[in-house]
């Protein structure tokens, strides 16, 4: 199937299902290459949530009428159509979270201080996006006697795998939780070795894959990944809703981390039991109209094939690293051999900022700054940050030519 | 077209000859020993920064020198600021300050002085709201040093 769609991946199609990319910009046409920030939305995904609003809203799991029914089954229709995008055995194993930040904080405090033991650590990489990042370091400074570790990133952006087998050697790893690819040098980690050596060290895995769901199909089973996340705006969906995969049975082990309506089993004054997953994780009025949002998205992605939309972001990766490394004065951060399609990068001469502003005068956005990964900039010596340009499924080869052509004239116009 | 041209005019406009001299120039640039008031300016969204020091002699600041990294705007708005508060004192420094955030807000000033005239060339910022704090940074580790706080941040 995947085959027949990719013959057809027509971008030019594609774009005109995103009704934003026809509008301009300073009167210019839009060139979006800050997809890795946050993507821009088919009228597919606006519809869905128009009409869900406009027909067939109520609050979900708690009104005996129709309406609640309706939108109660659109809700799970979601988690249903989440639980096939990861290929997860159960759509019980499926968390709505706000983001891939919640569902990182969810882990954090339920996994983390139920189940991890003092003198167990969490490792995590360099290259982390802050989401993966701060709440092990206040999960750290919780006072259970809980480290956090790091593993080291080589001088080609990729995961040093020697350096976590060495880490995972002395048995006091709990949780490896690692990117699934680099929102910054665009790295995909190599999942599958990653978690088999963390399982031999007796240690759980979580995976940060809010970029890698975009770009590539994910199975949860194949990778027997414990907990992975990502965020529904990023895959074309609405902002305010995002995904914690995590294996029933240590869902089932986990203490609630929010508590309130919807995760309860019974309440008196003094005490309440706690739904199963995913109610546990749930309290109070989901995101409802943002799962449609996000249901819609997945449909979306799927019918033109995650694997369809791989193989283009493949051709423009390559199409990148061609044009780019030709631009005078550029200094790509990363080398890694498998990555997708964020190329964040140094200018020489012109700051990120000063720069972004330069294309915006094109019609182009990119992200400047340091993305929410400020220790990665660190260990490039990039401390006043880069300038990133990411890829959606929409882009072309020739925005690709039109970024690297203006990042030549702006290195004229600052030199 | 015409719209796309009109942007490049402001863009020039922002990086006008003159401030793009003053992010470039090594005047004031450093950091003074034994300062009588520092503080360091952050934007932790981009990483730039302001180390400024000064002097103050009674009610006069005597020397002002900043070093730091950023884009043209930060230091181009930092140098101008070493070289404007030299001989002001602590109120008025702070009024320039205040002078600069209206500019970049677009809000019009009445008063005319001659720091004002060369203060303008940072107004140009209230085209480009995403750069308001890149003009602004360095004013408020003015402040921040003035009140005796080592150190402020653009967020």
């Amino acid at each position: 199937m995947d085959t027949h769609v990719a013959a057809s991946f027509d971008v030019t199609r594609i774009r005109q299902d995103f009704p934003i990319l026809s509008t301009q910009v300073r009167g210019k046409p839009l060139v979006f290459l800050d997809s890795g920030a946050s993507a821009q939305k088919p009228r597919q995904v606006i519809a869905a949530m128009t009409r869900a609003m406009e027909t067939a809203y109520a609050n979900v799991h708690r009104g005996a009428y129709h309406l609640s029914e309706v939108a109660t089954e659109a809700h799970e229709a979601a988690r249903g159509a989440v639980q096939r995008f990861l290929n997860a055995a159960e759509p019980e194993e499926i968390i709505f979270t706000g983001n891939a930040t919640g569902a990182f904080n969810l882990v954090a405090h339920s996994f983390g201080r139920g189940m991890l033991k003092p003198g167990q650590c969490v490792l995590v990489s360099e290259m982390e996006h802050h989401a993966n990042l701060v709440p092990w370091q206040m999960l750290r400074d919780a006072g259970l006697g809980i480290g956090l570790r790091f593993v080291r990133v080589t001088d080609s952006g990729e995961l040093d795998l020697d350096d976590l087998s060495a880490k995972l050697a002395d048995g006091t790893v709990g949780l490896v939780s690692i990117t699934h690819m680099s929102n910054v040098l665009g790295s995909v980690t190599p999942a599958a070795t990653i978690i088999r050596m963390a399982h031999e060290a007796g240690a759980r895995v979580m995976l940060d894959g809010s970029q890698a769901a975009v770009h590539r199909a994910v199975d949860v089973q194949a990778l027997d990944v414990d907990f992975y996340a990502f965020t529904g705006h990023k895959l074309y969906g609405p902002t305010g809703i995002g995904v914690l995969y995590g294996k029933r049975a240590l869902l089932d082990a986990m203490p609630p981390f929010f508590g309130g309506g919807d995760m309860i089993e019974t309440v008196t004054l003094e005490r309440s039991t706690f739904a199963a997953a995913p109610a546990r994780f749930e309290a109070g009025t989901p995101a409802i109209i943002e799962a449609v949002g996000l249901h819609a998205a997945i449909d979306y992605v799927n019918a033109i094939g995650m694997g369809a939309i791989e193989a283009h972001e493949r051709g423009l990766v390559d199409h990148a690293m061609r044009v780019l490394t030709e631009v005078e004065g550029l200094s790509l951060l990363g080398a890694a051999q498998d990555r997708g399609g964020v190329f964040a990068f140094a200018l020489d001469g012109v700051h990120p900022h000063d720069l972004s502003t330069y294309l915006d005068r094109s019609g182009i956005c990119v992200r400047a700054g340091r993305h929410c990964a400020e220790p990665l900039h660190a260990r490039f010596g990039l401390e006043g940050g880069s300038t990133r340009a990411s890829f959606g499924l929409y882009t072309t080869r020739e925005e690709i030519d039109f970024l690297a052509q203006k990042l030549t004239d702006a290195r004229r116009f600052f030199a | 077209m015409s719209a796309g041209a009109a942007g490049f005019e402001e863009l020039q406009d922002l990086y006008s000859k003159v401030l793009r001299d003053l992010a470039r120039t090594p005047i004031h640039r450093g950091r003074l020993e034994n300062p009588t008031a520092a503080a360091r300016g952050d934007n932790p969204m981009c990483g730039d920064r302001v180390d400024l020091s000064l002097n103050l002699a009674g009610q006069v600041i005597t020397e002002a020198m900043f070093q730091g990294r950023g884009c043209e705007i930060s230091q181009a708005s930092a140098a101008l600021l070493t070289e404007l508060v030299r001989g002001k004192s602590p109120a008025e420094a702070r009024a320039m300050g205040q002078a600069v955030a209206r500019m970049a807000r677009g809000e019009a000033l009445d008063a005319t002085s001659p720091e004002l005239d060369r203060l303008a060339i940072l107004s140009v910022v209230k085209k480009f709201p995403s750069r308001v704090k890149c003009a602004t940074l360095a004013w408020r580790a003015l402040d921040a040093a003035l009140a005796g706080v080592k150190e402020t941040s653009s967020e």
